[in-house]
């Protein structure tokens, strides 16, 4: 039929039945736990969102020493890690979605996830590293 | 990457203006999306002048007095003509509704604007093409799907119960609300669509159902059931004032009520 060829689209135009197109692989039995995880780290970061404005305007103006002094508090310095923690997992769910809603070819989208899932980690470590490293004044 | 243009061959191109009917005292415009499958052509968007006086107030009036009087080539759906059958979804003036509820009144600003639902194959004019609508439908399996042997009379269920099922089971699968969720519009190959979640949920919640945990296993996935962002374009679109994106809220509460 020419409304096939010219307006669907190519893998609608196959000759599969259209029910064995939509049960495809079937259902992969995830994303449940994904789904979960971002609202487990999305109220995190609203509860440490004020404590961590506060630490963020403590450590306004002052040098390393100052910032050092600040984060060498155990409290200030597992709070910063928490809100590292949780917001870099956020970021990694929350940009899975975005390829996964966008992009369709499938080897672009699996290096996308990768380089996202290798970009959240980096930034997550490089942060605790860095908190870390000033709060034991190394 | 999702297409985001038109494609080349779907591009609109100037359409035809109609002569307005001799002798009418009160004309309403209405601009009408036209695509030929057997012309070759692009589609276009055709202009006519409708006798208010002479034709009934809603939209799909106004279309089967263009039909009758001026061009009996303008394709659509339509049967019941009064909200139940669903067949005359369109989107009229930039919202997904039927036909035959949206009085021609209520559109403001000049002419009515009436397209196909957006983002389905079109068939001809305002005819989309949705086997891959009723197929997402049928891959829920909406029957009761039991093992404990048929009781002598009928399944039996609570008032309690039965009014859970309210709010799910109206819906008469027009597509307005599949066809408005941008979700849908790039990932409807995999992502089952507000109106076929709805349906799911409407037999998950059915307390004579004995498959709800199968049923739960079958939606499981981050596309089939997470591409839904509860961006509530299907709420709004819903000409039944249905509430798809809370139905895909609620399996979301029970896929995460047997995890954690």
């Amino acid at each position: 039929m020419s409304f096939d060829e010219s307006h669907g689209s190519p893998k609608r135009s196959s000759m599969r039945t259209p029910l064995g197109r939509v049960r495809n692989l079937g259902a992969a039995h995830s994303g449940t736990s994904d789904f979960w995880r971002q609202r487990i780290t999305g109220v995190a970061m609203t509860l440490l969102m004020i404590p961590v404005l506060v630490i963020i305007m403590m450590l306004l103006g002052r040098n390393q020493v100052g910032a050092a002094q600040i984060l060498s508090s155990i409290p200030v310095a597992v709070i910063l890690l928490l809100f590292i923690f949780a917001s870099a997992w956020h970021m990694k769910i929350g940009m899975q979605v975005v390829i996964e809603d966008y992009v369709h070819n499938e080897k672009l989208k699996l290096v996308s996830i990768m380089l996202n899932n290798f970009f959240s980690v980096a930034v997550a470590l490089a942060s605790t590293y860095a908190i870390l490293k000033l709060s034991s004044g190394v | 990457m999702v297409e985001f243009a038109l494609p080349k061959n779907s591009k609109i191109s100037g359409g035809k203006t109609w002569p307005k009917p001799p002798g009418a005292t009160e004309l309403r415009e209405f601009r009408v999306y036209r695509w030929n499958p057997d012309d070759g052509k692009n589609p276009s968007v055709d202009t006519y002048y409708v006798d208010t006086n002479d034709c009934g107030p809603m939209v799909l009036d106004g279309l089967i007095w263009i039909k009758n009087h001026i061009d009996p080539s303008l394709t659509f759906r339509r049967s019941c003509r009064e909200g139940v059958c669903g067949s005359c979804a369109m989107n009229i003036d930039g919202q997904n509704t039927l036909a035959c509820t949206r009085s021609m009144h209520d559109v403001k600003d000049g002419a009515v604007k009436i397209n196909p639902l957006p983002h389905q194959p079109v068939v001809k004019d305002l005819v989309p093409d949705l086997t891959n609508f009723y197929a997402q439908y049928a891959s829920v399996e909406p029957w009761l799907k039991t093992t404990s042997p048929t009781p002598q009379k009928e399944w039996r269920q609570s008032h309690e119960d039965r009014e859970k099922l309210d709010g799910l089971y109206e819906c008469i699968l027009c597509a307005c609300c599949s066809t408005s969720c941008p979700s849908y519009w790039w990932n409807s190959e995999r992502y089952l669509g507000p109106a076929a979640l709805l349906q799911a949920n409407r037999w998950v919640s059915d307390s004579r159902d004995e498959a709800t945990g199968e049923r739960l296993d079958n939606l499981e996935d981050p596309f089939r059931l997470y591409r839904c962002h509860t961006i509530m374009n299907c709420a709004k679109a819903c000409p039944k004032g249905l509430n798809p994106a809370e139905a895909i809220a609620e399996l979301k509460l029970k896929m995460v009520e047997r995890q954690v």
